[in-house]
């Protein structure tokens, strides 16, 4: 781990260990905010600040927690850092707040946090967890946002709420409702797929066996 | 008690909002759990089972504890423990004295608390304002809605695991393509539960 540099801990986030489209995480905020590309952008941001300050005070904290009763401290701390956001965007971004809705709080729910805490900054020193963390976010808001103005674009034909020359009246609604979703993540995740040669996702069948955060929420650490 | 209010409450948890077709909650277990048509029914029955109980403990919470003080924006942290903590006590008291049960649902309990739509359940609960029959109902629909996905989807998936799409298609993205159709399906719903009784 130590001989990892600061760039590889970075981009690995980003393409190798991308969280939405190679681990398949957290995919419900995912698929359900993806509509919009300002929404994707905006999740992405606040996932991406409550994975950072996890990440920042696990990585100090990791010789005082103790290890039987980390998980239930993770928890704590993550839920205190969404209700920190939630409070933050209602104030600041209320256009944003209405948009997310119910997905905001739902980000203390997200396998993407509990699964770097538990993999990295439990084991790693701030510097290189602070690394991880903008890695990891920037990764999983670029997915978002691919997802998102794939949707946007075919579905609706504007992007960031602009108008797109010629998509305007051929576009495909249904892209930007609930079955539009499954459809773009599910062709996307064919074309990581191919580009990889199946070796991204096809070494590890889906499936809560070989999920990272089988050991948080507690079917790993049952056994 | 307005029966017929219960009724759309009911209706409309289950088949216009479904959870996890039309508003994406609970994607994990969907395409993790629902390769078997057993495992996919043992994990619906735990999730109606926590989703009842979280409610029922979290609105008094909520209504009692937490409004009166002002104290609103403790939800998350609350709710996440109470969930948490209620998860790890099902599971020793079925342990005990229940074991039939707890053979049944005992492997997809620690799921629980991770699980999105659980926490999703008691917030909507409180944001719409529910009262307490209302809010329990609401939780057994998103249950008995989530059964309902997850045993057409096993069903769907016993299919697909045959077929033979393109290379890069095996697994997931199949599965996903066939999650769009089956939402698409859940659209005839729309405006059901509304216009039920007029």
């Amino acid at each position: 781990m130590n001989k990892m540099s600061k760039l590889s801990i970075f981009t690995k986030g980003i393409v190798k260990e991308n969280p939405v489209l190679v681990l398949i995480l957290g995919i419900c905020p995912v698929l359900a905010v993806s509509t919009q590309a300002t929404n994707a952008v905006g999740l992405g941001l606040a996932t991406t600040f409550v994975l950072l300050g996890a990440n920042i005070v696990i990585s100090l904290l990791r010789n005082v927690i103790p290890t039987k009763v980390r998980i239930p401290c993770y928890i704590v701390l993550i839920s205190g850092l969404v209700a920190l956001v939630q409070m933050i965007v209602e104030a600041y971004a209320f256009e944003l707040h209405l948009a997310l809705g119910i997905f905001l709080p739902l980000i203390a729910c997200n396998c993407v946090i509990f699964a770097r805490a538990e993999i990295f900054a439990n084991k790693n020193t701030v510097g290189n967890s602070i690394i991880d963390a903008l890695g990891i976010g920037l990764g999983f808001t670029l997915a978002i946002l691919a997802i998102a103005s794939i949707r946007e674009a075919f579905g609706a034909g504007t992007l960031f709420g602009f108008d797109l020359p010629g998509l305007s009246y051929v576009n495909i609604p249904i892209l930007t409702l609930a079955p539009g979703g499954f459809i773009v993540f599910g062709c996307l995740i064919a074309l990581v797929n191919k580009i990889s040669k199946g070796t991204a996702i096809k070494k590890k069948e889906f499936g809560c066996d070989n999920c990272p955060s089988a050991l948080v929420c507690g079917k790993g650490g049952a056994k | 008690m307005d029966f017929q209010a219960l009724v759309v409450i009911m209706m409309s948890a289950v088949l216009v909002n479904n959870y996890v077709l039309r508003q994406f909650l609970g994607i994990c277990p969907f395409l993790g759990v629902s390769k078997e048509l057993k495992n996919s029914v043992g994990m619906s029955l735990a999730i109606i089972f926590v989703m009842m109980l979280a409610s029922a403990v979290t609105w008094p919470i909520q209504r009692f504890l937490l409004d009166p003080h002002g104290m609103g924006f403790m939800q998350i942290v609350v709710f996440i423990l109470i969930i948490a903590v209620l998860v790890q006590f099902i599971e020793i008291v079925l342990k005990r004295y229940v074991p039939a049960l707890y053979k049944a649902l005992g492997v997809f309990l620690p799921l629980m608390t991770t699980n999105c739509a659980i926490l999703a359940v008691v917030i909507v609960n409180i944001n719409e304002g529910f009262t307490f029959i209302e809010a329990l109902t609401n939780a057994f629909g998103a249950g008995l809605g989530f059964l309902l996905a997850m045993v057409m989807f096993s069903g769907i998936r016993a299919y697909t695991e045959n077929a033979d799409p393109p290379e890069s298609f095996k697994g997931l993205p199949m599965a996903l393509i066939s999650a769009a159709i089956l939402s698409m399906s859940f659209f005839g719903f729309t405006g059901v539960a509304e216009n039920l009784f007029s």
